[in-house]
């Protein structure tokens, strides 16, 4: 069957003026037969195994980028929590296998490989401690490795001594990164009901249930849903606003189906998940925000912003589910304030506040994600805005997330300047009553009862 | 095998030539046009071709690389995209 022109012109469109990319492919590789109980060993083999399965992964990935005319931002990878791999050698020792990974993500040409995790929503094993002593040095002095921590799940409730843990681990990083803003910080999340096949950074791994090798692929678009909505008529309702995300959503998944589909197929592995997300980047035009804002808000942050955010959501998740039946990941909009030209002008013009935004992540698919806070916030005031964000993910049977950035020296209504996609933040202001006491406590707060809902 | 589309976008002010210039790189590199539609769009040339690269002499990469140096020849923008995008976005 022949094309339209119409067709043909609105992806062309899309793809030059509305910035309709692939955002990411990330190669997920299972690391589990790397494990053992010398490190040195562990770091080779770690590197063996990244450097020849992800070998051809930029190579395959620039040339459907020239075939089909859409760019693909970033190549990744994510490898299985590291905590797992290495459970068994010491706090030293992990920064040989961090350095690996590091070697290995340059070799291969990738900008970022996630997995230096643990998962410790129920309890720490002695290797998931000595991993998480080692991140604020493996965040300093590798480049492009990134980390996550999963402290809590629907299933095992809050791990509160992880959470204290944590906000020190983050006030860490950040000040051993002090030359840079904190940017340490900007490649460590803190998770609650982390996702196995998540493609997006910094919070992606390859998790235990997961194959051998995977391409999982994130989708983009914020630029395409905008300008779709903008062509919608002022009095348009709600219905219709949702209609037209979900026909823009669907177009821009099937574009990712696409592209993850023949990059799995060229490299000889299988594929995984499609992220239906709509990441922004700070670019102008290419904002959630901004598309929260057309719906008729004066500025993003204002009363109505949750609501509009949660039809956003649910529009992209229907549109895309109908697009690929291989769905996964976080799957919704992302809303970092450093990446998003919308979300910082927000908060610059004094609309957008943490507490809203934690209101936010009510309904959308991460968190607390690139916010930069007064570098003196105390170490329990940041593990207590995790145990918040923690708490939505646990009784909502989510994912949330906290990527938060204490950026040394700075104060409220500073700048911090992080560069490429990572962006800018004007720094934000931190409730300054103490939870200290709260936080101080420790144990676990059980998980939630799920039959008498609320 | 059957025929191996592509799609070929072209862009720009108007001017004497283009379709000439276009058509004939594509005769030397043995690529048949199947069809061809064009219109002012806004005062903007765009001009949309649908092409068989089946028994091209040319690879991809080289042709993508001959097409762009023509169009900043021409003052114009030139893209070649491989038909599955298409059809993945636009047909069920």
């Amino acid at each position: 069957m022949g094309f339209a022109f119409e067709e043909i012109e609105e992806t062309i469109r899309m793809v030059q003026s509305e910035k309709l990319d692939i955002r990411t492919i990330t190669m997920g590789i299972s690391l589990r037969d790397c494990s053992g109980d010398n490190a040195n060993k562990i770091a080779e083999k770690i590197y063996d195994k990244i450097t020849k399965r992800a070998e051809n992964l930029v190579k395959v990935a620039e040339e459907l980028e020239s075939e089909f005319g859409i760019p693909i931002v970033n190549k990744r990878i994510s490898v299985t929590p590291i905590a797992i791999v290495a459970d068994n050698v010491g706090k030293d020792d992990f920064i040989k296998i961090a350095s690996s990974l590091d070697k290995a993500a340059k070799n291969v040409g990738v900008n970022f490989i996630g997995g230096y995790s643990a998962l410790v929503h129920k309890g720490f094993t002695d290797g998931d401690l000595n991993l998480i002593n080692s991140i604020p040095q493996v965040l300093s002095e590798t480049e492009r490795v990134c980390s996550s921590v999963n402290v809590a799940t629907t299933k095992a409730g809050i791990n509160m001594d992880a959470v204290a843990l944590m906000g020190k681990i983050i006030k860490d990083t950040a000040y051993r990164t002090k030359e840079n803003d904190g940017i340490g910080a900007a490649k460590l999340v803190v998770f609650c009901n982390a996702p196995e096949d998540n493609p997006f950074m910094a919070g992606a791994f390859h998790g235990v249930g997961e194959g051998e090798c995977v391409i999982n692929v994130g989708v983009s678009g914020p630029g395409v849903v905008l300008a779709a909505l903008s062509k919608l008529p002022k009095e348009a309702d709600f219905g219709q606003i949702s209609e037209t995300i979900k026909k823009t959503s669907f177009k821009i998944t099937r574009a990712g189906e696409l592209i993850g589909r023949l990059a799995a197929q060229r490299l000889g592995t299988s594929f995984g998940i499609l992220d239906l997300s709509l990441a922004p980047t700070p670019e102008i035009g290419d904002s959630i925000a901004n598309i929260l804002e057309s719906m008729g808000l004066s500025k993003c942050g204002s009363h109505g912003t949750t609501a509009a955010l949660a039809l956003l959501n649910d529009a992209v998740k229907k549109g895309g589910v109908m697009a690929s039946s291989y769905v996964g990941g976080l799957s919704g909009a992302f809303i970092p304030v450093s990446e998003d030209a919308g979300m910082i002008e927000a908060v610059e013009a004094g609309a957008l506040s943490l507490e809203k935004l934690e209101a936010m992540t009510c309904v959308c698919s991460v968190g607390l994600d690139m916010i930069a806070i007064p570098g003196d916030t105390p170490y329990e005031t940041i593990s207590a805005i995790i145990a918040d964000e923690m708490a939505i993910g646990m009784i909502n049977k989510k994912t949330t997330a906290v990527r938060i950035i204490p950026a040394p020296g700075k104060k409220e209504g500073d700048h911090v300047e992080f560069g490429g996609l990572l962006g800018h933040a004007p720094v934000m202001k931190v409730n300054s009553f103490s939870p200290k006491d709260f936080i101080n406590r420790g144990g676990r707060i059980p998980a939630p009862l799920h039959s008498l809902n609320n | 095998m059957s025929e191996q589309k592509a799609i070929i976008s072209v862009i720009g002010v108007d001017r004497v030539g283009i379709i000439y210039n276009v058509s004939k790189l594509l005769a030397e590199s043995n690529i048949n046009i199947l069809d061809i539609s064009q219109t002012i769009l806004k005062d903007i040339f765009t001009m949309i071709m649908i092409v068989d690269i089946k028994n091209s002499k040319n690879d991809f990469t080289n042709l993508k690389e001959n097409l762009k140096s023509l169009g900043e020849a021409l003052g114009v923008k030139i893209d070649i995209q491989k038909e599955d995008i298409f059809r993945a976005m636009h047909r069920l």
